[in-house]
């Protein structure tokens, strides 16, 4: 982008001297100059991007070094994926569905159902009879009824993930832990296929829709657990998925195949616009950052091969294995989102509704799919916050988890409004939210209130960036 | 006189008791720009959502490139070759150039995922062809651009697709001198090019400059088709706003009933 505003480059009656204008941004190469220049013109236009959300990170990470040395000890940052891995899971989905200018309040408790359904299925070897029947008999009927509401709308994907869900419960394959969770995001499905029916089809603001079934669903969880919570903690695998570590060789090979993967990508990209004569990033600019990533990968590798934990009988060592889910979780979506066309259009009709339309594009299967995505991660967040808890709780997926996820995207950079957001602003923002009552607790004297009302400041905080950047891009 | 590319005939449109459309010729010519004038309410847009398909017709035939044709739906009007660019743009502010003018038709690789190299060259390609000079990529978010390019964007992405006919719903409205200018010499090229073109407008300026044939609409009806070279502003406001102007025209009692 040229520093000057775009009028001037193309004022008019400008004969051909003036070969400013020809695409002459087109065949450059992005060097590192042109880059950061670029980078700051997106600043001024109102695109701040990760910065914000970043720059709190580091900002608050100076404050609670002060509050306590413990802060950036190897064990308290080890702790730190696993406090916030459901957050983050659940931002990811709601991200797809705030792309749209939509929200889904009921995701949590709507996970906090899928979630429970499977821990009750895992720990006590069946759902029927175990479930109330009549609430066994509902989810039997309803997922049959979600996959076919699904074809019906077209969610092919959707549909048959929930098919897979009925059959996992009706032979009671949901006794075993990896079945019983992969139940659990397909019930997740099926929910989110009501929202984005009611939403898209019936035409109820999502906002109500999904504000009604957030208490709805509450009641639910608590009908399906007989007022009795499940000790999901004492499932391995279960627990595992906060508390477990990779092994450090598989640490090894997983920082080596998301780096390498990266770095061969963007090389093999640059190299091939460059042939093709478009606009490609100068070879020094990939491996700049490129090796900025690798550097980071490897020191964090190396810190986390160590042993970190605090008891000297019990090794802990390894990249945690919330860290590896959610990165994970976030390449895909990425990839979902800027390489597909189901992703372009997820962004076309955030940005504008009525040209999405015109385009050809079918809206409704966008929302209903996104609705889809939304509850499904959804189910798997609230199946990590169960693990985190070491318990399907009577509340779970209630209270904060819902608002504490969206204020994750939000703070990330995402906007409410629709057609802007990444999934790495989710990831950024649930960092940002985890740290706060990370830092405060370390620090007994100090209230935990305070936990709120500082993440409630860094909401209002990431709220105005949000509001004063679209204000600038209006202008721009 | 080459044969009209678009031919609309006894085209009639009713909203219940409301006669929008009263037996409406219109003929689109290759390499021609067809103005269509008209009053607030002549049922200009009405005519237009009949060729998009977005209303169907009640009687009437319409005939394109000899053949005829039944629009009842608006990807029928795009298969054919028939591109609308509409006041109000329809551009998605998030995306850039080349996303805008490929969306909902995104070219592929290894079917699912998109081919945004290709699609970025055939973006430049199209907008080199129309001698796009102000954009200076296209990969800027059309949220960065001014009224002139943007519409210029949305002319572009009509003609990605060897549009055969091209229909434009006021491209100059909201613009200022300069940037009317460059649209306007977008359009007269368009029709150079052999397409097509309707425009519809307002401005008597722009359809004097621009256009070789006007159809004037005057209630329902078409009052005149007459050539720019052979009439004046004048007269066409004559015939916009009372349907008849010195001999041509609606006959003074038809003109006079439509009151």
């Amino acid at each position: 982008m040229t520093p000057e505003p775009p009028e001037t480059v193309g004022a008019a009656g400008t004969l051909p001297t003036n070969d400013r204008g020809s695409f002459s941004l087109d065949v450059e190469e992005r060097t590192i100059p042109i880059a950061i220049r670029e980078w700051i013109g997106r600043l001024r236009t109102g695109d701040p991007g990760a910065l914000p959300s970043v720059l709190g990170l580091v900002v608050l990470g100076l404050i609670f070094m002060q509050v306590s040395d413990k802060f950036l000890s190897r064990y308290n940052i080890g702790n730190l994926p696993g406090q916030g891995a459901y957050i983050a899971v659940i931002a990811l989905g709601l991200v797809f569905v705030l792309l749209l200018g939509e929200i889904d309040l009921s995701a949590g408790t709507a996970g906090g159902v899928a979630a429970g359904i499977a821990a009750i299925g895992i720990f006590n070897g069946q759902l029927n009879g175990q479930l109330p029947d009549l609430l066994y008999w509902s989810l039997v009927v309803g997922l049959a009824i979600a996959a076919a509401l699904a074809a019906w709308l077209k969610a092919w994907t959707g549909s048959v993930v929930i098919a897979i869900g009925f059959v996992l419960v009706v032979t009671n394959l949901t006794q075993h832990v990896v079945p019983g969770i992969i139940a659990a995001v397909c019930i997740g499905a099926a929910i989110g296929t009501l929202n984005g029916y009611l939403v898209a089809k019936v035409g109820i603001p999502s906002f109500v829709v999904t504000l009604a079934l957030f208490l709805a669903w509450q009641g639910v969880v608590q009908f399906a657990l007989k007022g009795q919570p499940v000790p999901v903690g004492q499932v391995k695998l279960w627990h595992d998925l906060t508390y477990g570590t990779l092994s450090v060789l598989w640490s090894w090979v997983f920082i080596l195949v998301l780096v390498g993967g990266y770095l061969a990508y963007t090389l093999n990209t640059s190299i091939r616009a460059k042939r093709a004569g478009l606009a490609h990033d100068a070879l020094a600019l990939v491996l700049l950052r490129g090796g900025i990533l690798t550097v980071v990968a490897v020191v964090v590798t190396i810190l986390a091969s160590d042993n970190r934990g605090l008891n000297r009988y019990r090794v802990v060592d390894g990249i945690p294995v919330p860290a590896a889910i959610v990165i994970t979780l976030m390449v895909i979506c990425t990839l979902l989102l800027t390489k597909t066309t189901w992703g372009r259009h997820l962004y076309a009709t955030g940005g504008n509704e009525e040209a999405a339309r015109r385009a050809g594009i079918d809206v409704v299967h966008m929302k209903v799919t996104a609705f889809i995505l939304c509850s499904a991660f959804g189910a798997f967040g609230v199946v990590m916050l169960s693990s985190y808890q070491s318990s399907a709780s009577l509340d779970l997926g209630a209270g904060n988890t819902l608002l504490f996820s969206v204020a994750a995207a939000v703070i990330g950079g995402t906007s409410l409004f629709g057609g802007r957001g990444k999934p790495r602003d989710a990831v950024i923002g649930a960092l940002v939210i985890v740290i706060i009552p990370n830092g405060l607790l370390l620090r007994p004297s100090l209230d935990a209130q305070w936990q709120q009302v500082i993440t409630g400041i860094v909401l209002l905080l990431a709220a105005a960036v949000d509001a004063i950047s679209r204000k600038r891009s209006k202008r721009g | 006189m080459t044969e009209p590319i678009l031919q609309i005939s006894k085209l009639n449109k009713s909203f219940g008791p409301v006669h929008v459309l009263r037996d409406v010729d219109l003929n689109v010519y290759p390499g021609e720009v067809t103005a269509l004038v008209g009053d607030n309410g002549a049922g200009k847009s009405t005519l237009v959502k009949c060729i998009a398909g977005i209303h169907g017709a009640d009687s009437g035939e319409i005939r394109f490139e000899g053949r005829p044709v039944t629009l009842t739906d608006p990807r029928a009007a795009t298969g054919l070759g028939i591109e609308f660019v509409y006041q109000d743009l329809a551009l998605a502010d998030n995306l850039d150039i080349t996303q805008n003018m490929f969306l909902g038709r995104e070219l592929h690789k290894l079917r699912a995922f998109l081919s945004d190299g290709e699609m970025e060259k055939k973006a430049r390609e199209v907008l080199a062809g129309l001698s796009v000079k102000t954009v200076s990529s296209v990969r800027q978010k059309v949220a960065n651009l001014s009224g002139g390019q943007r519409q210029t964007v949305a002319i572009a992405k009509a003609v990605l697709w060897n549009s055969k006919v091209v229909v434009l719903d006021e491209p100059t409205a909201a613009l200022g001198v300069a940037q009317t200018r460059q649209v306007l010499d977008l359009v007269r090229r368009l029709a150079d090019q052999g397409r097509g073109v309707v425009l519809i407008s307002h401005n008597m300026n722009d359809v004097m400059e621009v256009a070789d044939r006007v159809a004037a609409l005057y209630l329902g009806q078409v009052a005149a088709e007459v050539m720019t070279k052979d009439s004046s502003t004048t007269q066409i406001v004559e015939l916009i706003t009372a349907g008849r102007s010195g001999d041509i025209g609606l006959a003074p009692a038809a003109a006079n009933e439509s009151i």
